[in-house]
């Protein structure tokens, strides 16, 4: 089936306008950049309808990449109907967004470097959910991480920007760290990284050591999927042009963590306490990430600290063992998150840069279009019924109360407030009076065409859309449990989240100041994020910085090992000069030296004797 | 022609040497263009040891043996395996892209100068072609001079310090060496009433445990210095900062892995007992992953661009030792493929700061800033040299280290944790110089009109580019070349590695040696 051909085509557009692109004109740029990811989307659904039903797996072996010893792994691609949702949701989304870029691009500079990483990102991207090992998708799993690297730095001028990009890609290789030695400990249980073996003999293996490589996995999705305590990288790179925070930092890359926990379920299913974690971790950060998003005032951070919640309900279906519920949410929450933030910077793009919410305000008959089309994005991650987020969060929440009750109204009241907090920011933007200078301006059709498919997705993907049915071959089974009542409580949170947003926000303006005021230090703290990166700071890195510079290098480099090689060298210099006594130039002092000398020699040299016939041995 | 193949490739720098000596001093294009001819020479006549080496045999292929000082028993022996393949290869390639490099930033004594690289391009390919312990020796000194030359006459400020230190430092190291040889030497003359220094005949040398630990401390200390393991490294920063960016690459590239060669070339096969030795394997294992660990760090601190990438060649090659002491198929394979990378990565990275030495004669990092605005090509090739250093799939690096790592996890786990982290940092220091060199505004006035990199410039470049890509994408083609000769020093060190249980091992057949070439 060619499989390979799915990510070449963006790499090839990679290549050709990373090259030559900047003598290009832009509609010659966006037109490589863009026909790839057309004939990538265009290949992969030739290539499902050419596959069948697809109830087991189809494998595609290149060939050998790395043998050595007893290692073997190939370039080998697969294709199941997991990976099948994942091509989609990557190639489909990742099209409407590079159309978007068009638009919100126009007016930036170093355009061909934006779509070469961009399409540099989609042949990663589908590396990593077409892998069919665990290395290979580390290949997919790296990548994501230079690219978003490279777009978060985009603008490459800007120390924020460029510290962002650092922080993301370093936090991301602390959590390498977990999936590395995860990796190693799986090809030393099971003699290979490939999936199919590793998941054929996974069942025979220990329950420690399963708990062990799920425990070790998770810290590599904790990195990626940023959830605690490696989120804090996804807030801040937000610093990076808006659609790639849609595409990015929202629909694809982040869910990378979801994605490989999923695909390793036969490991994690025998490992229930790594499980357990998982839905813990999950949880913890839903409900964490959540509370920072109540108070933020730029509307990207508002949606990076949703991003990282919503996130965490999907370790929470996938660590409940509702692997399918996991992934359903991964796509309905790649449809309206990228909405959001694209909507987002629509509005940006309106308002000419401006990205806080107190600037805003009465924009809904400005930019109308943008309007409507966030709208039908927020009822979706409010959990409205019937639309797309209420189906996959409603079967999140069924499997945690399954679990663990506790979980469950946990999961209620983080969906509670993440009403809250994205009405908050609908009704900040576009209701009440205008508050900014700029005159806003609606974006241009090339923009709004995909805000138009993505929130016909939003609102419709839930229900056309039936995850769990398609993926029932793919997971365990499990009982699907209908209960009405917990179904009820959540959409109430959710319902009781809108009207307090609308309340506070829209109908007694004056509230939100005072309630801000009213609470001060827990207002504080929410807006300064609990100040964790002041304590990684202070706890990490700097401890590290100054350690490396005053202790290692000016301590034990200069000082120990080179005061002693020099030390060694200066008293090589005393015995030199004391030595120069004995070249007198006299040539009786001389002649006594000699003959010194030989003295010694021939005593030397019969001791040798003894030594050699009798002792060494 | 063909049983003299590899003495042509040893003596063809020589050969272009003897006609330089030829040149007047007066005529600098002429030297620069022999020169570089010269080297291109070694470089094509090298080609042939590829396409002629045959893959899975055992010992050593292009033999050629001729006595040389009977009555010491030294001979020239010399012949090669897939390591020194690798190895010579490497020299070969950055040897030619030194010279090359040289081309406009040398401009006094430009004979001299040609002459000693070409001296040095002789001298390292002797050490990983000999077979013979004195000839070995020889070719291990011989690099010494010319490099201390180099340093000392065309470096920096500080150049006799650092050349001195350079010398003395590798000096007292060798002499350490020098001791261990002889003891060899004596105990094999002791055993077989014959004296050679023939490093086959020397192997079947047995020595009782205490005396191989005794002279694998000495090799130990040669071999460490030169690598250089920590705590034997202060010589290098001091070195490549002082270095001409020829010296700097040649110096990282190929002169810092004839102490790893040595490890596996001698210390390994000669002294079984000792490299098994677990007090041994756990000092040197713990010394690599100081190296690894320390080396980033105090890389992370340094404020001169050069001596910040001269502390990562000391963490890299802590990956490179932890490969070795791992004794198992992957860390050696690893470790040997981790050597080939670090020649082309950092080789890079220290050509990437003698282009911008060029134009600014200054190393200090702060006096940079916002590059990528006025150099974009350099920017694009600097970031593919950071990124083939820090270990990015599909690059060069990654292959490498994840082959040592995977092997160090099966001698020890904890090992490998440890020497992950080092992968973290190397991140961690590499973005940061980047960060710092390349992107945001630029702040120093004097860096606006600095002009991008030229043809000559890219196209040095582009062969170690390829060079990278083609490693990290299609290793297959090294780790067959490697996976005799490193099946050879596991069963000498660990006989019966193979067939004992290790699951999945891939047993190699033993290949008649008839077909050899002689």
């Amino acid at each position: 089936m060619q499989l390979w051909l799915i990510p070449i085509l963006p790499l090839a557009g990679f290549v050709i306008n990373g090259l030559v692109g900047r003598r290009f004109s832009r509609g010659l740029v966006s037109a490589i950049a863009i026909g790839s990811v057309v004939l990538s989307f265009a290949w992969v659904l030739k290539a499902i309808f050419g596959l069948g039903d697809l109830n087991s797996r189809y494998v595609e072996h290149y060939y050998t990449w790395i043998a050595s010893g007893s290692v073997n792994i190939g370039v080998d691609f697969a294709v199941d109907r997991l990976t099948v949702v994942m091509l989609l949701v990557v190639t489909g989304i990742g099209l409407l967004i590079h159309i978007y870029s068009i638009g919100y691009m126009a007016h930036e500079g170093g355009y061909y470097r934006f779509f070469a990483y961009m399409n540099l990102f989609m042949f990663f991207m589908l590396v990593l959910v077409l892998a069919s090992n665990f290395l290979l998708l580390f290949v997919g799993w790296e990548g994501v991480g230079l690219c978003s690297y490279l777009l978060i730095g985009f603008y490459f001028d800007k120390q924020f920007a460029t510290n962002a990009g650092n922080k993301a890609f370093i936090v991301n290789r602390i959590g390498d760290f977990g999936f590395s030695l995860a990796m190693f400990l799986i090809f030393k249980n099971f003699g290979s990284l490939d999936f199919t073996k590793v998941f054929q003999h996974a069942p025979g293996a220990s329950e420690a050591m399963l708990t062990t490589i799920g425990l070790l996995l998770l810290v590599g999705a904790c990195g990626k999927s940023a959830q605690l305590p490696l989120y804090v990288w996804l807030p801040d790179a937000m610093a990076g042009p808006t659609p790639v925070s849609a595409l990015i930092h929202a629909a694809t890359m982040v869910t990378a963590g979801v994605y490989m926990v999923a695909r390793s379920w036969p490991i994690f299913i025998h490992a229930p306490s790594a499980m357990n974690v998982v839905a813990t971790v999950g949880i913890a950060t839903a409900f964490f990430a959540a509370t920072i998003g109540l108070v933020q005032n730029d509307i990207k951070k508002v949606f990076a600290y949703s991003t990282v919640s919503q996130l965490g309900y999907m370790f929470v279906g996938v660590g409940c063992g509702a692997f399918s519920a996991g992934i359903w949410h991964l796509m309905t929450h790649a449809f309206f998150k990228a909405l959001l933030f694209l909507g987002a910077g629509s509005v940006i793009h309106a308002l000419s840069g401006e990205q806080d919410l107190r600037n805003m305000g009465g924009l809904r008959k400005k930019i109308r279009w943008t309007f409507l089309t966030m709208m039908c994005a927020a009822v979706a991650i409010a959990g409205v019924p019937p639309f797309s987020g209420f189906y996959s969060k409603d079967a999140i929440l069924l499997a945690a109360h399954e679990h663990a009750p506790w979980m469950y109204w946990v999961g209620v009241v983080t969906a509670g407030m993440t009403a809250f907090y994205v009405f908050r920011a609908m009704f900040l933007a576009f209701f009440g009076e205008y508050r900014g200078k700029e005159h806003p301006h609606e974006s241009p059709p090339v923009m709004l065409a995909p805000l138009a498919i993505l929130a016909v997705l939003s609102l419709v993907g839930g229900f056309l859309f039936n995850i769990p049915a398609f993926l029932s071959g793919v997971f365990p089974a499990r009982e699907a449990v209908e209960d009405s009542s917990l179904m009820l409580i959540s959409v109430g949170a959710g319902a009781i989240g809108i009207l307090l947003a609308w309340f506070v926000y829209v109908a007694k303006p004056a509230m939100a100041d005072s309630l801000a005021s009213g609470f001060g230090w827990i207002y504080k703290t929410l807006y300064n994020k609990y100040f964790v990166d002041e304590i990684y700071d202070a706890a990490v890195v700097d401890p590290l910085v100054s350690g490396s510079r005053t202790v290692l290098w000016k301590g034990v480099d200069a000082g120990l090992i080179d005061g002693s090689v020099n030390g060694v060298g200066a008293r090589a210099q005393d015995v030199g000069s004391l030595l120069r006594l004995l070249q007198s130039g006299n040539v009786r002092s001389y002649a006594t030296w000699v003959l010194f000398g030989s003295v010694v020699a021939i005593v030397a040299m019969a001791l040798a004797g003894i030594g050699s016939t009798g002792g060494l041995r | 022609m063909d049983q003299h193949l590899l003495s042509i490739v040893l003596l063809t720098p020589l050969a272009g040497l003897l006609v330089l000596l030829f040149i007047p001093s007066k005529s600098k294009d002429l030297i620069r263009i022999w020169a570089n001819l010269a080297a291109f020479a070694g470089f094509l006549v090298s080609l042939p040891l590829v396409s002629r080496f045959q893959v899975g045999l055992r010992g050593f292929q292009f033999e050629e043996r001729a006595n040389w000082i009977p009555s010491l028993g030294a001979h020239y022996h010399i012949g090669m395996d897939g390591i020194s393949l690798l190895l010579v290869m490497l020299t070969t390639v950055m040897g030619f892209i030194a010279i090359l490099c040289s081309w406009s930033a040398v401009q006094d004594r430009t004979k001299e100068y040609y002459a000693m690289f070409l001296l040095l391009q002789t001298g390292m390919i002797g050490v990983f072609v000999s077979l013979d312990f004195f000839l070995f020796y020889i070719f291990w000194e011989l690099v010494l001079v010319p490099m201390y030359f180099i340093i000392g006459v065309w470096g920096g400020p500080r150049k006799l310090y650092a050349a001195i230190k350079f010398f003395l430092y590798t000096l007292a190291g060798s002499v350490l060496m020098l001791l261990g040889i002889l003891t060899l030497y004596f105990q094999h003359f002791h055993q077989f009433g014959t004296y050679t220094f023939e490093i086959s005949e020397l192997m079947k040398t047995t020595m009782p445990l205490g005396l191989q630990q005794w002279v694998f401390w000495a090799f130990f200390l040669g071999f460490a210095i030169k690598v250089p393991m920590f705590p034997f490294h202060t010589w290098l920063p001091d070195a490549h900062v002082e270095a001409p960016t020829a010296g700097s690459v040649i110096l990282a590239a190929v002169l810092l892995k004839m102490g790893t060669y040595g490890f596996l070339r001698f210390s390994l096969p000669l002294l079984p007992k000792a490299s098994m030795d677990q007090t041994i394997v756990q000092i040197l294992a713990v010394l690599s992953i100081i190296g690894i660990i320390y080396g980033a760090l105090v890389c992370m601190m340094q404020k001169d661009w050069k001596k910040l990438i001269a502390y990562s060649s000391v963490s890299h090659l802590g990956f490179c030792t932890l490969g070795i002491f791992s004794m198992n198929p992957n860390g050696i394979a690893g470790s040997v493929l981790q050597q080939i990378n670090h020649g082309i990565s950092t080789g890079m990275l220290f050509m990437v700061i003698g282009v911008v030495y060029e134009r600014r004669h200054t190393r200090e990092i702060s006096e940079y800033g916002g590059l990528a605005h006025v150099m974009p090509k350099f920017a694009v090739i600097f970031a593919i040299a950071m990124l083939s250093s820090a270990g990015l799939p599909l690059l060069n690096g990654f292959v490498g280290e994840f082959t040592i790592l995977l092997g160090a996890f099966e001698a020890n786990r904890i090992w490998a944790a440890f020497a992950v982290t080092g992968v973290i940092l190397g991140a961690a220091y590499l973005l940061w110089l980047y960060q710092r060199t390349m992107l945001g505004q630029v702040t120093n006035g004097k860096n606006l009109l600095i002009p991008d990199m030229s043809f000559r410039e890219v196209a040095m470049f582009v062969p170690l580019i390829a060079w990278a890509i083609w490693i990290g994408v299609y290793p297959k083609p090294y780790f067959d070349i490697l996976r005799q000769p490193v099946a050879e020093i596991v069963e000498r060190v660990r006989p019966g590695y193979y067939s004992g249980g290790v699951q999945n091992a891939a047993i190699p057949r033993p290949v008649a040696r008839a077909g050899v070439a002689r």
